[in-house]
């Protein structure tokens, strides 16, 4: 598959799962997915190892758009970003953008075929 | 300074004993500003690098600071473990096998370069970085090392009527006014640990 691929980084899986499963009913299978959520422990929080799994389940030769709900989310998508091989690394991005509403919209943007770039824009226009 | 095994476990042990001795402490003062969890994502990030301490000490002082910081990145779960993670990996990359006092400070001010490009923040935000700043500008200055863990301690307390402007405490606004920040309370326990330690 050739659309970009999205991830959705939650501090709870419900959320995570919850956003991905929206994104489900909109887009169907036409655009990889992957969330994930809580910490190593099941508790709240984020896990870099997880988001890094995230990333290799959605990954497309298009790149893999990120979104994600608070600070450690962002900062361990980040983490996650920079552990990745030099050939991917430029492909992956975290959207500033609210995390159900950008998951949607940048998902349904990545299944028309629209590059990286025009769906992290998209995801962002939501964000003031 | 030679920083040899013996003095590497000294070190490490220190931080991780220290941190995880203040964990409730820390998850306090998280609760009023923050999400609550600092202490316990702190103290789970420096039991994972106890559980490895025999391999992380057996490596050189570059390598073994690398490691702990990775463990910290992969372990600690919330907006801490990058950034303290970033602190030490950075720490790893600067510092020599030997470092003398200056090449210890100018690999101090690489890592809190590289925690401010992390967190996207910068002295004044009531963070961590409140605390490490000025025990940066102590350590290249020429005074008492020994003096360092009270100018930590008085840069965390002066956190307090700091408003936040980074992190959840961001969210609470002027109500984060009145409270310690929670990094900056590790950021100095851990500068006390070290300068034990030594």
């Amino acid at each position: 598959m050739s659309n970009v691929g999205i991830v959705i980084v939650s501090h709870s899986p419900d959320v995570a799962k919850g956003a991905a499963d929206m994104v489900r009913q909109m887009v169907g299978d036409e655009v990889p997915l992957a969330w994930c959520g809580g910490n190593a422990e099941g508790g709240l929080g984020t896990d870099v190892a997880a988001i890094s799994e995230a990333i290799e389940r959605a990954w497309s030769e298009a790149g893999v758009a990120i979104l994600v709900d608070l600070g450690g989310a962002e900062t361990n998508s980040e983490m996650a970003i920079e552990f990745l091989p030099d050939e991917r690394r430029g492909r992956v991005v975290v959207c500033n953008a609210p995390i159900v509403e950008g998951a949607v919209v940048a998902a349904t943007e990545a299944s028309g075929g629209s590059p990286l770039d025009v769906v992290k824009a998209t995801a962002e226009e939501l964000s003031p | 300074m030679e920083i040899d095994e013996a003095l590497r476990r000294k070190l490490v042990q220190a931080v991780a004993d220290t941190v995880i001795a203040h964990a409730e402490e820390l998850t306090t003062l998280d609760m009023a500003i923050g999400d609550g969890d600092h202490g316990l994502n702190m103290k789970r990030g420096f039991e994972a690098v106890l559980a490895d301490l025999d391999k992380i000490v057996a490596l050189p002082l570059p390598k073994a600071l690398h490691q702990v910081g990775m463990t910290l990145v992969m372990k600690v779960g919330g907006a801490s473990g990058p950034l303290y993670g970033t602190l030490f990996m950075q720490l790893g990359k600067s510092l020599p096998e030997a470092p003398t006092r200056a090449e210890a400070a100018e690999a101090f001010a690489a890592a809190i370069d590289a925690v401010k490009a992390r967190g996207k923040s910068d002295v004044g935000s009531k963070t961590m970085l409140d605390v490490l700043a000025p025990v940066l500008a102590a350590l290249r200055a020429d005074g008492d090392l020994r003096a360092l863990p009270d100018v930590a301690d008085a840069a965390a307390e002066a956190t307090k009527p700091m408003k936040a402007l980074r992190g959840r405490a961001s969210f609470l606004g002027e109500r984060s006014i009145g409270h310690v920040d929670p990094g900056g309370r590790s950021s100095a326990l851990i500068v006390r640990a070290v300068v034990a330690a030594l």
